[in-house]
């Protein structure tokens, strides 16, 4: 389980965490978030996403 | 061919470059920055503190790194002095530089408090990451700081700030914090927070004046209140950067002026970011930002694009007390409909016939904001 960071807004997602309140469980790893998902806080898609392990 | 010219490094400035890298590999692209042309994650500068990054640590990459990954030219330390949109020339120190599209992602200026005293010319501001480097060797070996403002910057800052174990004093001259944003029950949800976690308000006040004391500074309010502090960090607002494209003969008004297809009054010269009046909205977001970006890239790329703007929540990262907030668009006659609970504050505005129209949201309940966001309108369909 890591913790992803987005480099344009700072907006964090933990894999441990997930996001139940965008319907992605606890649990979930990056690489089975959909292609189509996109950043909450900035919109930028998943496939721009330039995460870094924190 | 000669290539498109952008002005600007940063969170425009870059995100055009890349969005435009999408749709167009080939046409050359210069891009001028004043400052060393690293990419930096904007939004973090007000709350890296606490995660105890450096200003190096904050940076992605180098100009060198971008250029080559934009496959771009990355003029740094180059100011442009001049457009000539005649000519469809820019001039920086003794070069001109032609273009076949100028984009001006020129970013905004942070408002200059007016004050007395003799050290009115310390008070520090962070709009970019040099700022940044600058303002974290002040605070080094936990300083005392006053912001002056208490809207969305000054309270990530004031958040920020006491998370790393600064004492922090905030002066605003509103009755509450973020007021310009929020209603009175969620502002004091987060001043509450923010107090929580040992930030002190001074609020319904403004700072006078800023003198020099035996150790640090005094900073005198408008009641005669003196507040001792080591560093004075100003947040009262931004400003658009419109000289360069007023001295051009750009139409400007609070930003400089441009179209749904991010077009200037002057044919082929752009502008996107915290300079741009977009159809009459100045908004300084990274979501309305990406926007324009997208939409920019299309249109220089050939694919004629009007910017669309969704319902646009903005996230205020203070974690002793998160808020998302969505304004209302325009004037819409209705009222807030305010629910308080263990959980923060659900603030829905709600016109005559129950339709949502904007909210504001603290706490856990700021964890609703995209549900809730599906059911606004657009703010610029």
């Amino acid at each position: 389980m890591q913790v992803w960071t987005c480099v344009v807004c700072g907006f964090i997602y933990d894999e441990v965490a997930g996001m139940p309140e965008e319907g992605i469980a606890a649990g979930t790893r990056w690489a089975d978030i959909p292609d189509d998902w996109a950043c909450p806080d900035c919109g930028v898609a998943k496939a721009d996403f330039e995460m870094v392990a924190v | 061919m000669e290539p498109i010219v952008i002005i600007g490094s940063g969170l425009a400035g870059y995100t055009l470059a890349r969005e435009l890298r999408k749709l167009d590999k080939t046409t050359p692209l210069v891009i001028i920055t004043a400052d060393d042309g690293r990419a930096y994650s904007k939004p973090m500068l007000s709350n890296a503190l606490a995660q105890g990054k450096s200003a190096d640590q904050i940076a992605s990459a180098l100009a060198p790194a971008v250029a080559a990954q934009l496959n771009a030219e990355v003029l740094t330390h180059s100011r442009v002095e001049q457009i000539d949109p005649a000519a469809r020339t820019v001039r920086v120190a003794q070069r001109v530089i032609a273009y076949s599209k100028l984009v001006l992602a020129l970013g905004a200026d942070p408002v200059r408090p007016q004050l007395a005293g003799d050290a009115a010319d310390q008070v520090l501001s962070v709009n970019d990451l040099l700022d940044y480097a600058r303002f974290r060797e002040q605070i080094a070996n936990g300083k005392r700081v006053t912001i002056l403002g208490g809207g969305l910057i000054g309270c990530e800052f004031a958040n920020d700030l006491s998370g790393a174990g600064h004492h922090v004093d905030v002066v605003h001259p509103a009755l509450y914090p973020l007021d310009r944003l929020l209603p009175e029950a969620a502002a004091q949800d987060l001043q509450r927070g923010l107090a929580g976690v040992g930030v002190v308000w001074h609020l319904g006040h403004t700072a006078v004046a800023v003198n020099r004391a035996a150790t640090g500074y005094v900073v005198t309010l408008d009641d005669g209140k003196v507040l001792e502090t080591d560093v004075v960090l100003s947040a009262i607002g931004l400003r658009p950067r419109t000289q360069l494209a007023q001295a051009a003969g750009l139409q400007v008004a609070r930003g400089i002026v441009v179209n749904r297809g991010l077009a200037t009054s002057q044919s082929d010269v752009f502008a996107l970011g915290d300079c741009a009046e977009v159809n009459g909205h100045v908004l300084p977001y990274v979501l309305p930002l990406m926007a324009q970006a997208r939409a920019l890239a299309a249109n220089l790329s050939g694919t004629p694009t009007q910017v669309v703007y969704p319902a646009m929540p903005v996230m205020v990262k203070t974690p002793a007390c998160p808020v998302a907030v969505a304004t209302v668009a325009g004037e819409v006659a209705g009222s807030w409909q305010v629910d308080c609970s263990d959980d923060g504050v659900c603030a829905l505005y709600q016109d005559g016939n129950e339709i949502l129209h904007g909210f504001a949201l603290t706490g856990k309940q700021a964890g609703q904001r995209q549900a809730l966001a599906r059911q606004l309108p657009a703010l610029m369909p």
